[in-house]
């Protein structure tokens, strides 16, 4: 603002914020009251799923079976070690170490593809298999079906499709921070945006943490 | 703490140099006002878009009341009636009620009563607005292109079956619920990151503290209708079958999931509503607001309990006797804290000097409508006797007296508390009052006789009635053009005064309130210089000042 003289404001503070600390904490709530929102989003899916796993035990029992569990636990080994390597990238940010931010980000974002083509995989078979929700759904009767399977395809697809989703978003914020790393954004002050894309991330795994267990492995 | 004691109130334009300019002439072409990020020009974008909405449900509303005339058909036929009802009920709650007070008053005013120069995150707020016009067209393309039949709750199975367009309805929606999360998170960050120095958190005006719990159950409720809509479009759509029986599906389920979004949406439509009389009878009344505490006390109490009351919406779709019980209790707890706060109101206007101008006008109606609209909903809350008026006019009536009576009513007195600051101009006061007459009398004749055909059984949704109940609706048809010729009027006395009406001083009312301590019309950046410090509370009227500031520190 062109009231503030001689103090020589830093130039990422924003006319409306009193200091640069208070404009971090904000951004940080910000984004902690955001995930919260993600968190609720992603609460009706369960919801659902607790329902019809009430209703339908032993379909979901055996929908669990039908699902590639080698796929899902490399996808969950895959997830789990691009939080480590954001965790990090977060780290170097706030050290200033912009090419080791660059580098473990560019790790993160091979993990969130490897994740998205095995998924592309296993979506695939699904399709073949004729394991589709609703009226789509064309299964064998040999194959063991039972009352209220499309449901949980329903849900299998509602739940894994939302969470790609996420995870197509969260490579793009990811990308974003990359790029920030690339021009030597970070420095030891000013790495609030890293640290909330990393928290962004960090979300995305751990739905990713709850459905895993749930959809392949009870 | 810095420089606190710098600018202190009243602060006519700084003597020296050249007053700054107010937000309405700083930049005048189409562009400076659709990219503004400055929160009172997207507050008064939003005004503009938010009141063509509610003209749109208005009409609808007329036509469902002439519709009701007779007993039988009268001008048009049962689809187009039901197609009629349901964009009414989804215009006024999606597009009118939820957004009215939070992105206008909000918007407005929220920054400059916590003495910041904007909100915290203002491109997000712009982005919430333009979230909010592209749901709004989706929906309403939705609506002239075949236009729901479901009602505005969408119920399953029959909102995945009707051969009517749902699902572009139901993604405008979600993406509305998209804009209202972002106003709410940008609320709680800017209450908690950027009050002025000297204003804690009980020195908070009554109307941020309202604002604040409202933007609690935006964020936490909204992402399960966002969800639930795009599940029911997706069943609509590709028959992903979740909610249809006739895959599996249960439909109670969906009444859950909608209703734990859609009952804390009551609280988001009333709650600001709750802030803005707050404001209004301890400025009106020239009395210091009567248990401040206990009034922001009781709006985090609504705001919780809010959560936990959404069964009460099932108790005739197979809900067991427990938790109907349960539901029951809870709900009255709703009654309890609303009480507190009439209470609260009631004893700010006691021994008050009260300068009856039209806000108190509508403070009065809005006092008699909460109360009679919260007890029949106390009423409609026991189990036995929602059994019988489950799905009547009973119903309408009563969530008409909160929508209508409590939040549109509170709406209005806050737009004539706030158009001096908004706009720099007075509205004719005579005017005014005729004006909240009209409203306040309209409103009464529409709505009473919907309670006694509720009681007598008539039901709500139906197209055609028997002819006993034809009396009490003429009388209510005749109630809503008079609500009707009540809006009309304070419209045209309104879009009067904002060329013609008389040049408002920075404070007209007199009031204490921290946002009368700016200009009228406020300038871009709502003060000049540092952040103001505010050393008084924002609802003291009566005892004596204290001391000044140099001699406090």
């Amino acid at each position: 603002m062109q009231s503030e003289t001689a103090a020589h404001p830093p130039s990422r503070l924003a006319g409306h914020f009193a200091s640069l600390p208070v404009q971090d904490n904000a951004a940080r709530l910000g984004m902690w009251l955001f995930l919260s929102t993600e968190v609720l989003l992603f609460a009706g899916l369960f919801v659902c799923y607790a329902s019809y796993r009430f209703l339908y035990p032993e379909t979901w029992a055996a929908g669990s079976r039908l699902l590639s569990l080698p796929l899902g636990t490399i996808n969950t080994v895959v997830l789990i070690g691009s939080s480590f390597t954001v965790a990090l990238a977060v780290d170097f940010a706030k050290q200033g170490k912009n090419r080791l931010v660059f580098f473990m980000l560019l790790l993160t974002l091979a993990a969130a593809a490897t994740f998205l083509v095995i998924k592309g995989f296993e979506y695939s078979h699904k399709f073949h298999a004729g394991e589709l929700p609703g009226v789509h759904f064309h299964m064998k009767e040999t194959e063991g079906l039972l009352p209220g399977m499309p449901l949980f395809f329903s849900v299998y697809f509602a739940a894994t499709g939302l969470h790609a989703l996420h995870v197509i978003i969260g490579a793009g914020v990811l990308t974003w921070m990359a790029l920030k790393a690339w021009r030597n954004h970070f420095s030891v002050g000013n790495y609030v945006a890293m640290e909330n894309a990393g928290l962004y991330w960090h979300l995305v795994d751990l739905v990713w943490i709850f459905l895993y267990p749930l959809l392949y492995l009870i | 703490m810095s420089q606190s004691a710098s600018s202190n109130p009243a602060a006519a334009p700084a003597e020296g140099h050249a007053p700054h300019k107010s937000y309405l002439t700083d930049g005048t072409t189409v562009r400076s006002w659709l990219l503004s990020v400055d929160h009172k020009r997207i507050a008064i974008m939003y005004l503009v878009l938010i009141l063509l909405a509610f003209l749109v449900g208005g009409i609808f509303a007329l036509l469902v009341r002439i519709e009701h005339l007779s007993p039988g058909p009268t001008i048009m036929d049962a689809m187009t009636y039901n197609r009629v009802f349901t964009l009414h009920g989804v215009v006024m709650v999606f597009l009118f009620l939820v957004p009215a007070v939070p992105s206008i008053f909000g918007n407005f005013l929220l920054p400059i009563m916590v003495g910041a120069k904007d909100v915290a995150f203002p491109r997000l707020n712009l982005l919430s607005l333009y979230l909010w016009i592209f749901g709004a067209g989706l929906a309403l393309w939705g609506m002239i292109n075949g236009g729901a039949d479901t009602g505005w709750t969408f119920y399953t199975p029959y909102s995945t079956t009707t051969t009517t367009t749902v699902a572009p309805i139901l993604v405008g929606v979600f993406i509305l619920g998209m804009g209202g999360i972002l106003t709410g998170l940008n609320f709680i960050v800017t209450v908690h990151t950027m009050r002025a120095p000297g204003i804690t958190w009980f020195k908070l005006p009554l109307f941020v503290w309202a604002s604040y719990g409202t933007a609690v159950v935006q964020v936490l409720a909204t992402p399960v209708i966002g969800l639930v809509v795009l599940l029911t479009a997706a069943d609509n759509t590709f028959h992903i079958g979740l909610f249809d029986p006739a895959r599996g599906g249960d439909p109670v389920l969906f009444q859950h999931l909608f209703w734990f979004y859609s009952h804390p949406a009551v609280y988001i439509m009333v709650l600001p509503a709750f802030g803005i009389i707050s404001e209004v009878v301890s400025a009106f009344s020239r009395k210091n607001i009567f248990g401040y505490r206990m009034i922001a006390y009781s709006t985090l109490g609504i705001a919780f309990v809010g959560f936990f009351v959404w069964g009460h919406h099932m108790f005739v779709s197979g809900e067991s006797t427990l938790d109907a019980g349960i539901f029951s209790v809870i709900t009255m707890l709703v009654g309890v804290f609303t009480a507190i706060k009439v209470f609260n109101w009631v004893g700010t206007v006691y021994g008050g000097a009260v300068d009856f101008k039209t806000p108190f006008a509508y403070f009065c109606g809005f006092l008699f409508f909460v109360v009679f609209g919260g007890m029949t909903g106390t009423a409609l809350g026991v189990v036995s006797l929602d059994v019988h008026w489950h799905d009547t006019y009973f119903v309408v009536a009563h969530f008409h007296f909160i929508m209508v009576g409590a939040a549109m009513m509170a709406f209005l007195a806050g737009l004539h508390y706030w158009f001096p600051k908004m706009f720099g101009r007075m509205y004719h006061e005579g005017w005014g009052l005729t004006g909240a007459t009209l409203i306040t009398l309209g409103f009464i004749v529409t709505f009473v006789p919907q309670f006694l055909a509720g009681n007598y059984g008539m039901p709500r949704r139906y197209y055609e009635y028997p002819e006993q109940y034809q009396a009490l609706n003429v009388i209510s048809t005749l109630g809503a053009l008079m609500l009707f010729t009540g809006f009309f009027t304070i419209l045209c006395y309104l879009i009067y005064a904002l060329r013609h009406g008389k040049l408002a001083t920075s404070n007209p009312w007199d009031s204490h309130g921290y946002e009368w301590r700016t200009a009228s019309p406020p300038t871009t950046h709502n003060f000049d210089g540092p952040q103001p410090f505010f050393p008084e509370e924002p609802h003291l009227y009566t005892t004596k000042p204290a001391p000044e500031a140099q001699h406090a520190v």
